[in-house]
């Protein structure tokens, strides 16, 4: 089992919470140490593992799964540990590996109770982690909710404002969503089965027995999707995600909105869309319509908002509106830019929750209004802010351009009238982004100084400057080498197309 | 029998109606016992007139009894107990394990 | 030719950017501006050196049988969205290439001489030649873009350095919120062209083509531009609102242009743009950038001919857009925004020129070369002057810092090269023989007047308004009467050091003898040299109209004189409305703010607060009234659970007494 190279990506983060179990409850030292060290390791094995994904898709292994394992662990209803990573997974672990090192340079200083932040912090990618390499659905629903539990403790301990009510509301809705979630997944489970067979929850045998009942396929895709919809922030369900991340810690909302929402992308169209392509064709029109709103909708919002926490959580909820929206747009390049645009905003908002955390640490509001001419005061932090504005805005050169400009030319394959409504009002979006994103660095950044005691401040310190610039380099990375990523996506999305070809 | 069941339900009853209305708590541990006599006293009498032969309810009233007076005095020491805490006996007054 | 070239002309203003971007902050202010300056005329040099080669080198690769050549120099895949549909980026050489390469290193190259003079004691200074090499960098993948998709990234790029250089003074409020309006206004027109690059993509991705450039991509140039009836036969066929989806989509592609441009009712940025610091204008706001939207036309021009009304649209907008314009200039004070002014005026009458360019079929030919050669003569004249005159501008405003011409007047005593070099601009604007302006003006008049005798005749109209209007500034600035604050303050204006001065000279120079150039014999439409020849009545009307305009102005304006305020008061409201541009900025404020922003947005972040998540709270609070509500028979007290047990002990009794009787 253990020689599974992707097991380790698991065991990785334990092994990180029993060595920061064995720490001193404020040895800062010791508890740096475990976490840069794990990090990192956590890190260079993603990397070598996307390294070595493409030498192996290079040397010409076509099969679906990369790295795959699978181990008996409740016979009696056929659960197993399995693991496979196709092109997709392979990113969103490099991804999450990235958000989890950049996070824990983020939270250098974190105060109180450093030890415990750590341990949930590890505990929740943990299930990020575990989540993305398996491919057994009883197993990935476990670390799905082995990921969202932690989440109300990081919020509600180490938050500010509101944050028992808003560490509730996130729990509560996001396990509102997983009732549904694990209502689809059973109903899958028991109709598995080919004539005769043995019930699974694998989702490569799911897909190869093809055994759904076309008439069970509506209710369960509904169920699936809305279950992992409410965690890719779809409108209506969305009101999680400002709360929430207004109050979370700063490496919580990165990982939270880095990592987590694109848990709820990636089950759609491994789960929902996957396994059960019928439906999906049937159905895609109603969660086009909400997605299509909650990117117009979240954009609009994001306007208004006077609170810099806010504004990214409504922006989030507009592109992870634009994830999903690629997702339903059942054609490789559109859903493609779906998996591209998920790597992008991860980078970009964590980049973008960073920066609020240090300057939130620094001025102690997060009031668009009480501040100005950061630049002045911060021209790191300012500058950085600027590039993460740019890359959210669409910058040819940063990665949410390549995003955006593949779902667009993707999502115009679908020649009906209601696609290219829709299609037209997603583009919108590009400018109403402009807006709210140049509005917020025109009054933050920009412009006079508005407190005399900002003027005292300092810039950043080498850890913060090391947590930005690793998101901005692979901001930068995807925007100006994109084609090997999406090659890579395009590949894996193969066997899901053919899928949903096979359905009509 | 049944000059001796009907004084014995009369009894479960004067005990319920206690239990349900009485305050204090000693007045409630009464109610308790007159309901756990009367049981005691169908033990008894179903023992004597439909079972002649056999000795179970007898043993098995005798050993209530034994009970009864191990809870009583467990009762008694518990209501001692409140009544230095809070004063009194009475039966509302200790709401602190409420909800 | 080999790659090594075209990738360092590329290459070079990048890397200059990220290592004045990056490592500037370290440098002194002579290091970062000897770099940019050295860079940039390196640049120039190389640029030279593709442009002379592909005009004059002979070479059978650029030049067959007296035609030129398009040439795509290299061409590399950089994102392939599906196998039709293929992002190249890469180097296109063909004459306008060619020429836009030389005007824009020129321009480019006297702007970072310039500004070593004029940014001397701003801070920030190693920033502002970071933001220039961004710039040049970003103009110049524009122009050598093989693809439409290539065109559109360095689009945005060129915005964004546009952005950054608009808000160099990031401090000053209304420098902001003109480079926010600027990348906003422009963004809105890219959506356009997005749009349409998205429709028209989608029918050509989905049609097979043949000839040599079959497979190619969809998005390519040379493939769109060189069969263009065979590809688009779908979208000829398919109709939308009674329009082909192709007209659908050249005009959609326009308005990204018109944005770019600033052709009216996307024109409001442009004014606004003068925020930035001087020499930014004459590179971005004047030479080059703004001239993108007609490159954009000429690039697409075989297309544009296969739909004529999309060519009428560009004839109509611009000629507006060049009327308006030339009113509005001559109502303000601000001598930029003059200039700004004058800019889109200029840009508007190339873009008349283009839509004129189309014939009706004539023995099969669809289109006559003249028009499209005369528009891109007109693009290159232009930006040597107008950039000349926005460096003489930024001269004046060194020495009086001030914008507006009432605190200037009588100039021409201190800054005898300023003067002489802003006249030979003023001039060739004019269109005054032989400044370069007479040329290119009277070439595309000619062809305006060969579409139909009213384009001729409006845009002579405006040449003559142009005429007046910039005399009227010039007479303001450097005659009129002396401002007595110079004698006051004892700080003398006077001419600028050499770095400023150098260029002023060059561009005086290159605005005297451009026009002998026969740019026929090197840019036109298919490639083929087209002889100019001057139309002897064309040319006369358009002189006569000038230099009466120009005597108009001179009787004005030449002293101080209450003529000038006798004319103002004779129709005051129209007077305000020219100086506050026909209030376009209040109507754009009216719909953006108090529509979008406080009906729209503010309307919907309410619905979310109170409908979605009231929902969703609601939900929490009825949950918990209904526990609070229940919670009471839980009540701990043993005497009510002894109650309920009774009764439900009877009950029970009871039920089973009924069933069992």
């Amino acid at each position: 089992m253990f020689s599974n190279f992707l097991i380790w990506f698991v065991i990785v983060p334990i092994i990180m919470m029993a060595g920061l179990a064995c720490c001193g409850n404020s040895n800062m030292k010791a508890i740096r140490t475990v976490m840069v060290s794990c990090s990192t390791v956590l890190l260079g094995m993603a990397i070598w593992l996307v390294c070595e994904f493409l030498r192996l898709r290079g040397a010409g292994d076509t099969s679906e799964m990369l790295f795959t394992g699978s181990w008996m662990w409740y016979e009696p209803l056929n659960i197993h540990l399995a693991v496979g990573v196709d092109g997709i997974s392979v990113l969103m672990l490099l991804l999450s590996a990235i958000i989890v090192f950049a996070g824990t340079f983020a939270s250098w200083k974190i105060d109180p109770l450093p030890k415990n932040f750590f341990l949930w912090f590890a505990l929740l990618s943990t299930g990020v982690f575990g989540f993305f390499i398996s491919i057994d659905m009883f197993t990935m629903f476990m670390f799905y909710e082995v990921a969202l539990i932690p989440m109300y403790l990081l919020i509600g301990v180490w938050g500010t404002g509101r944050k028992e009510y808003s560490a509730m509301k996130l729990t509560l809705m996001l396990m509102g969503g997983s009732a549904f979630l694990m209502l689809g997944l059973l109903g899958i489970y028991w109709h598995s089965a080919p004539e005769g067979g043995q019930v699974t929850w694998n989702i490569l045998e799911i897909a190869h027995n093809n055994a759904v009942d076309p008439s069970w396929q509506n209710l369960l895709f509904c169920c699936t999707f809305v279950g992992f919809g409410v965690l890719g922030a779809m409108f209506p369900f969305h009101t999680w995600s400002p709360d929430g991340h207004a109050c979370a810690p700063t490496a919580v909302s990165m990982l939270h909105a880095g990592v987590l929402m694109k848990l709820g992308g990636y089950g759609c169209f491994r789960i929902a869309i996957y396994l059960l392509p019928s439906a999906a064709q049937e159905l895609a029109w109603i969660f086009i319509i909400l997605t299509g709103i909650s990117i117009v909708y979240g954009a609009f919002s994001a306007c208004v908002q006077t609170d810099l926490k806010y504004i990214n959580a409504y922006s989030s909820v507009s592109h992870c509106g634009m994830v999903l929206f690629a997702i339903l747009m059942l054609n490789k390049t559109a859903m493609t830019g779906g998996i591209l645009q998920m790597l992008s905003h991860g980078l970009m908002t964590a980049l973008f929750f960073a920066l609020i955390g240090m300057i939130y640490g620094r001025t102690h509001t997060r009031d668009i209004r009480q501040m100005g001419g950061l630049m002045k005061i911060m021209p790191y932090l300012g500058v950085c802010y600027m590039i993460a504005g740019f890359a959210s805005l669409g910058l040819p050169g940063m990665s949410g351009f390549v995003a955006e400009m593949t779902i667009f030319f993707g999502a115009f394959e679908n020649a009906d009238m209601f696609h290219r409504i829709f299609v037209i009002a997603a583009t919108c979006s590009i400018v109403i982004t402009a807006v709210y994103i140049l509005r917020v660095v025109g009054k933050l950044i920009l412009g006079p100084v508005q407190d005399e005691h900002h003027l005292q401040l300092t810039d950043a310190s080498w850890w913060e400057r090391l947590s930005t610039v690793t998101l901005i380099l692979c901001l930068a990375g995807i925007g100006f080498f994109p084609n090997w990523i999406n090659e890579t996506i395009q590949q894996s999305f193969t066997p899901i197309i053919n899928a949903l070809n096979a359905a009509i | 029998m049944l000059w001796y069941l009907v004084p014995s339900v009369i009894m479960f009853a004067a005990g319920v109606y206690g239990f349900c209305t009485r305050k204090n708590m000693i007045a409630l541990l009464i109610s308790l016992e007159l309901m756990l006599n009367a049981a005691d006293l169908n033990f008894v009498v179903f023992n004597r007139f439909l079972f002649p032969g056999s000795m179970e309810g007898m043993v098995f009233t005798l050993f209530a009894i034994a009970i009864a007076a191990a809870e009583t005095a467990i009762a008694i020491a518990i209501i001692i107990n409140i009544y230095r805490e809070v004063g009194n006996t009475d039966i509302n007054s200790v709401k602190q394990m409420k909800f | 030719m080999g790659t090594t070239l075209p990738i360092l002309i590329l290459a070079i203003p990048f890397t200059m950017f990220l290592i004045l971007g990056i490592g500037g902050v370290k440098m002194s202010r002579k290091l970062a501006g000897t770099l940019g300056i050295l860079a940039n005329g390196t640049l120039a040099v190389l640029a030279y050196i593709v442009a002379f080669t592909y005009f004059f080198s002979g070479d059978a690769a650029f030049i067959v049988d007296g035609v030129r050549q398009q040439v795509q120099v290299f061409d590399v895949t950089w994102l392939a969205f599906t196998e039709r549909m293929v992002v190249n980026i890469g180097f296109l050489l063909d004459p306008i290439c060619a020429m836009m390469l030389v005007v824009i290193t020129t321009i480019s190259f006297m702007v970072h001489l310039y500004s070593w003079g004029y940014m001397e004691h701003e801070p920030g200074f190693q920033r502002y030649y970071a933001f220039l090499a961004l710039f040049t960098f970003s103009m110049l993948g524009l122009v050598v873009a093989t693809n439409i998709f290539q065109m559109y990234i360095f689009w945005e790029l060129v915005g964004v350095s546009s952005y950054l250089l608009i808000g160099f003074f990031y401090k000053l409020p209304s420098a902001v919120s003109a480079s926010k309006k600027a990348f906003i206004v422009t963004r809105f027109a890219d959506l356009f062209m997005l749009i349409g690059i998205l429709v028209l993509s989608y029918y050509v991705s989905n049609t097979p083509a043949d000839g040599p450039l079959g497979g190619a991509s969809a998005f390519n140039f040379l493939m769109l531009n060189s069969q263009p009836t065979n590809v688009l036969a779908s979208t000829l066929g398919a109709t939308f609102m009674s329009g082909s989806v192709l007209t659908w989509a050249m005009i959609f592609i326009f308005v990204g242009g018109m944005g770019k441009s600033a052709m009216m009712p996307l024109h409001i940025w442009l004014p606004d743009a003068m925020e930035g610091p001087t020499p930014v204008s004459a590179l971005i706001h004047a030479a080059t950038m703004v001239v993108a939207g007609v490159y954009l036309v000429a690039r697409f021009f075989p297309l544009f001919c296969i739909v004529p009304d999309s060519l009428t649209f560009i004839t109509v907008v611009g000629a507006i857009t060049a009327f308006y314009a030339a009113v509005v200039a001559c109502a303000q004070i601000d001598i930029k925004r003059i200039l700004a002014f004058s800019t889109i005026s200029q840009i508007a009458f190339m873009m008349v020129s283009l839509g004129c360019a189309y014939n009706e079929p004539i023995e099969g030919v669809h289109y006559s070369g003249l028009g499209y050669m005369a528009g891109m003569f007109h693009l290159f004249t232009h930006a040597m002057f107008k950039a000349l005159l926005f460096l003489g501008a930024g001269c004046l405003i060194h020495a009086v810092h001030s914008n507006n011409y009432t605190e200037m007047g009588g100039l021409r005593k201190y800054m005898p090269i300023c003067h002489w070099t802003f006249l030979f601009g003023c001039l060739a604007i004019a269109g005054i023989w032989p400044f370069s302006g007479f040329f290119s003006k009277d070439e595309m008049l000619a062809a305006m007047f060969n579409r139909h005798w009213f384009w001729g005749a409006w845009m002579t109209m405006v040449a003559g308004l142009t005429a007046f209007y910039m005399f009227r500034m010039y007479f303001m600035v450097f005659w009129w009467e002396e401002n007595p604050k110079y004698k006051q303050s004892g700080h003398k204006p006077h001419d600028a050091p050499w770095q400023m001065s150098l260029p002023l000279i060059i561009l005086a120079a290159v605005s005297l003898v451009a026009g002998f150039i026969p740019f026929g014999e090197f840019v036109t439409f298919n490639g083929e040299p087209y002889h100019i020849h001057i139309e002897p009545q064309v040319a006369a009307t358009s002189l006569t109209v000038a230099v009466l305009a120009i005597a108009l102005a001179t009787f004005m304006y030449a002293k101080k004189n209450p003529l000038p305020s006798k004319v103002k008061n004779m129709w005051p409201g129209l007077w305000t409305a020219a100086n506050r541009r026909f209030y376009w900025d209040e109507i754009y404020m009216f719909i953006t703010h108090n529509i979008i922003f406080n009906i729209i947005c503010k309307s919907i972040a309410w619905f979310d607060r109170h409908i979605i998540d009231g929902t969703m709270d609601g939900m929490a609070a009825v949950t918990q009234w209904a526990s609070v509500k229940i919670k009471g028979m839980q009540s701990g007290s043993v005497q009510t659970y002894v109650m309920w047990f009774f009764f439900g002990a009877v009950l029970l009794a009871a039920v089973t007494w009924i069933c069992i009787l």
